[in-house]
């Protein structure tokens, strides 16, 4: 074995060579480690995937209920070593975690699955995202209403919508709490709010056409335009109960009056 | 005609009128609401039980095995004895004598 060189002398043609096995146990130790020691490497490979694991694991904590800890450390164990973190910033990995669920042969018989893990990851987005006001039910109030369709409203940083084929809004909910899941009767499809008008983040599921209005909303559409298009997809689209929604949740941090140009409208208030 | 024609102004501040009633009566449910949770026996998995002299006390998480019958958790008001557990069991404001440890 040399002892005359250090490895460490070459910074960056060591760290490319200490990096590249970290990921794939069959690979052979480097060089430069088996100079040094291939035990303690081991011991390295072995961190790095236990501590993605963990960070995984705290991020969908849900997702690991459903499919238990042998089952999550596994899949989590695949999708690591296809998708290493891009960002030191371990509050950032798992973004691509759902997308791997999708993909993931083993959960082909959970197809809800990736749609509960797309809401944990939105959950942890949402407790990250900076802070802002939120919109009162008094703000709403000032507005003339002759201007109400007018209105353009800015989202809060934290809010996001998401649309699933499966009840995952319920399958969510039922498996983020400590008590036992009693049985889920949700069949239909459910859209989420995920948001954080205080300090804590808030799942809301959604009413008939709420998807289409927030997102239309969210868009930068006035609120004539968003109720028209949640109305047109959704016949039994609420517009009372969704401003209620929009406006407790704090899901809009401020308010404007949009653009005069379009008139279309002024002909039917008369 | 575009899709905004279809909602008129009136439309709209009815809508908006209908919301801030049902926020405002929402808010006063709440004062009344909010905390009221009751005893479930019989639901706690093992070792997560909360106590009669409240959390920190030595009795918290001291059940044995899960869905003991003897040891409860606070639970939602109304929502203890609906719900499901598995092999049949139920949730009860009663302590239990099912599931106990030998």
């Amino acid at each position: 074995m040399r002892r005359d060189t250090h490895p460490l002398t070459d910074d960056h043609s060591f760290a490319g060579a200490f990096a590249a096995g970290l990921l794939a146990p069959d690979m052979a130790v480097p060089d430069v480690i088996l100079a040094a020691s291939a035990a303690r490497y081991a011991v390295y490979r072995n961190n790095i995937t236990v501590s993605l694991i963990e960070a995984l694991a705290a991020t969908f904590p849900a997702t690991k209920r459903i499919v238990g800890d042998d089952f999550f450390r596994a899949m989590a164990r695949t999708h690591i070593r296809a998708c290493p973190p891009r960002s030191p910033l371990l509050f950032h990995y798992g973004s691509a975690f759902a997308a791997f669920i999708d993909t993931y042969p083993p959960a082909s018989g959970m197809p809800w699955l990736a749609d509960v893990a797309r809401i944990e990851r939105a959950w942890l987005y949402a407790y990250h995202a900076a802070e802002a006001g939120t919109l009162s039910a008094q703000d709403f109030a000032r507005v003339d209403p002759a201007r109400l369709g007018d209105i353009v409203l800015t989202p809060h940083p934290a809010a996001r919508v998401l649309s699933s084929a499966y009840p995952a809004v319920s399958i969510f909910s039922a498996n983020r709490k400590d008590e036992p899941v009693g049985r889920i009767a949700a069949r239909e499809g459910e859209d989420a709010l995920i948001t954080r008008p205080g300090a804590d983040v808030i799942v809301r599921l959604l009413p008939p056409g709420g998807a289409i209005f927030l997102r239309t909303l969210m868009d930068g559409e006035d609120l004539a335009t968003a109720a028209g298009a949640a109305l047109a997809s959704q016949n039994s689209f609420d517009l009372a109960l969704n401003l209620a929604g929009l406006i407790e949740t704090g899901a809009f941090s401020t308010l404007a009056f949009g653009s005069p140009s379009d008139d279309a409208r002024q002909h039917d208030d008369a | 005609m575009s899709t905004k024609t279809i909602l008129s102004s009136a439309i709209l501040a009815g809508a908006l009128a209908t919301a801030l009633v049902s926020l405002a009566q929402a808010d006063e449910m709440k004062g009344a609401s909010a905390a009221e949770k009751e005893k479930c026996y019989g639901i706690a998995l093992k070792g997560q039980n909360d106590c009669a002299a409240g959390p920190g006390t030595t009795c918290q998480g001291t059940s044995t095995i899960d869905y003991q019958g003897n040891a409860w958790k606070l639970v939602d008001k109304g929502t203890c004895v609906t719900m499901e557990l598995p092999e049949g069991r139920k949730g009860s404001l009663e302590a239990l004598t099912r599931d106990l440890p030998a």
